[in-house]
C-alpha cells in the first residue's frame, strides 16, 4: 500500500524519470516561491482528480472517459486559479497563464488514465500524494539551481522582519544571468536528466557485476 | 501594422517553445525525424488558428454576456477537445491523404498546452477576432519553425557520437537550450527597428 505513495517520489518521479509535465516545470522555475506555489496547485488538482476519477470509475462509460476526466480536472484547476487570485495575488501574477494550464499537464490526465481508473480510492489518493510531492521536489530542485546560480537568491514567503529573500554572498554580486533565462531552463533540465540517466546506467552495471561475481563464487 | 507586429512577436520574439515553454512534450517527442515533425507542425498551425478564433467567439459572445467568464478554463479545454475531434473527422472525410499524413498527431494536439495557451493568452491580451486568429496562426508557425529546426538537428545528431547518458532526451534539451540562446537575438528592439 505504502509503495503507491513512495514510488512517485524517486523511482517513478514524474519529471525526471517519466518526463511529463515539462512546460510548467521550466516556465515557473525562475524562483523557488513560484515552484512551491505551482507544486501546491498541482498536488491539490491531482488529489481531487485522482479521488473523483477513482470514485466514479464504475460509472463513467469507457468511451467518454477522457472528456469526463478533463471536466473533473478543469473544475479543480478553476478552484485553484480563483483561490490563488483571491489569497495570493502576487503568486497568481507570477505564474500567469500557467495556473490555468495545469489542465493540460500530462501528469494529471496520465495518472487518471494509468492509475486512478482501475485502483481503489485510498490507493489513488496515495498515488496522487506521491506523484504530486515527487513533482514538487523535481520542480524545487530545478528552481533552486536556477535561482541560486541565475540571481544569487532564494525567494521564499516573507514573514516578520524577514523579507522572504535569502541572498547568497558571492553569487548575488555576480550571478550567471543566463541560467535564469529560457536557455538556462532547458540546459539545466538537460544536464539533470543526463545525470539521472547516468545514475541509472551505473546502478544497472553494478547489479550485473554483482550477479556475475555471484556466479563465479 | 499591428498584424505584422503580432506575427513577428509570436513567431520569433515570444516563440512558444523556445521562450514560453509551451508545447514542450510534442517538441521533444515528435522531433526525432523530419517527416512527422512537418506533419505535426501543419496540424498544430491549423488547430491553433481555428482554436484561437473559436474560443474568442465563445468568450466574447457567450461567456461575457452571461457573466460566467470564470468558466473559461473548462469551456476552452472542452471546445478545443471537440474541435480537434471535428477537424479529425472532417479531414478524414474530405482529404484522406492529408488525414493519413497527419493521422496520429491530431488527437495528441488536445493535450498540447500551446493550443490552450494561445486561447488564454489571446483573451488576456484583449485581442479582437482578427488579431486572435493571426496570433493563433503565427504562434503555430513559430511552433513549426522550432520543431522543424530541432528535427533537422536531431537527424544529424543520430550519426554523431554522444555520451551514453545524454543520448535521447537529455541531448535534445541541451540542443533546445542552445537554440533558445540563438532566439534571444530576437527581442523587442527588433520589432521597434522594423515597424517603428
Amino acid at each position: 500500500m505504502i509503495e503507491h505513495f513512495t514510488k512517485g517520489l524517486f523511482k517513478e518521479n514524474p519529471i525526471f524519470i517519466i518526463v511529463l509535465g515539462l512546460c510548467p516545470t521550466l516556465a515557473v522555475s525562475t524562483q523557488v516561491v513560484n515552484a512551491l506555489g505551482m507544486g501546491a496547485g498541482v498536488i491539490f488538482v491531482l488529489l481531487g482528480s485522482n479521488f473523483f476519477v477513482s470514485l466514479l470509475r464504475n460509472f463513467i462509460p469507457e468511451k467518454i472517459r477522457i472528456p469526463s476526466y478533463i471536466v473533473i480536472i478543469a473544475s479543480f484547476v478553476t478552484m485553484v486559479d480563483l483561490f490563488m487570485q483571491a489569497y495570493a495575488p502576487t503568486l497568481s501574477k507570477n505564474l500567469g497563464v500557467f495556473v490555468q494550464l495545469i489542465v493540460v499537464n500530462c501528469i494529471i490526465l496520465g495518472r487518471a488514465e494509468a492509475f486512478a481508473k482501475n485502483h481503489t480510492v485510498s490507493e489513488s489518493v496515495l498515488d496522487a500524494l506521491g506523484m504530486g510531492i515527487g513533482f514538487t521536489l523535481g520542480l524545487l530542485l530545478i528552481s533552486l539551481i536556477r535561482e541560486v546560480l541565475g540571481a544569487g537568491t532564494i525567494t521564499l514567503f516573507p514573514f516578520g522582519n524577514f523579507d522572504g529573500v535569502i541572498r547568497i554572498p558571492v553569487i548575488y554580486n555576480a550571478p550567471i544571468r543566463v541560467i535564469g533565462l529560457a536557455t538556462g531552463a532547458l540546459l539545466v533540465i538537460g544536464y539533470l536528466k543526463g545525470f539521472f540517466d547516468w545514475m541509472a546506467i551505473r546502478k544497472k552495471k553494478r547489479e550485473i557485476e554483482k550477479r556475475v561475481s555471484a556466479v563465479k563464487v | 501594422m499591428t498584424y505584422v507586429g503580432i506575427i513577428i512577436t509570436f513567431v520569433f520574439i515570444n516563440n512558444f517553445i523556445l521562450t514560453q515553454f509551451l508545447g514542450l512534450c510534442p517538441f521533444i517527442g515528435v522531433s526525432r525525424q523530419m517527416e512527422p515533425a512537418v506533419g505535426m507542425g501543419f496540424a498544430v498551425i491549423f488547430v491553433m488558428s481555428l482554436a484561437s478564433l473559436i474560443t474568442w467567439m465563445i468568450y466574447t459572445w457567450i461567456l461575457i454576456p452571461l457573466g460566467i467568464a470564470y468558466l473559461q478554463t473548462i469551456t476552452f479545454i472542452l471546445v478545443i477537445a471537440a474541435l480537434v475531434q471535428l477537424v479529425e473527422m472532417t479531414i478524414q472525410k474530405t482529404a484522406p491523404p492529408l488525414y493519413k499524413a497527419l493521422g496520429i498527431y491530431l488527437p495528441l494536439i488536445t493535450t498540447n498546452c500551446a493550443v490552450l495557451g494561445i486561447a488564454l493568452i489571446a483573451v488576456r491580451s484583449n485581442y479582437n477576432a482578427m488579431e486572435s486568429f493571426v496570433a493563433g496562426f503565427s504562434a503555430g508557425v513559430g511552433f513549426m519553425l522550432a520543431l522543424v529546426l530541432m528535427a533537422s538537428i536531431r537527424e544529424k545528431l543520430d550519426t554523431e557520437w554522444v555520451p551514453k547518458p545524454f543520448r535521447g532526451v537529455p541531448i535534445a534539451f541541451v540542443t533546445a537550450g542552445l537554440m533558445a540562446l540563438a532566439f534571444m537575438a530576437f527581442d523587442k528592439a527588433l520589432l521597434r527597428n522594423l515597424i517603428g
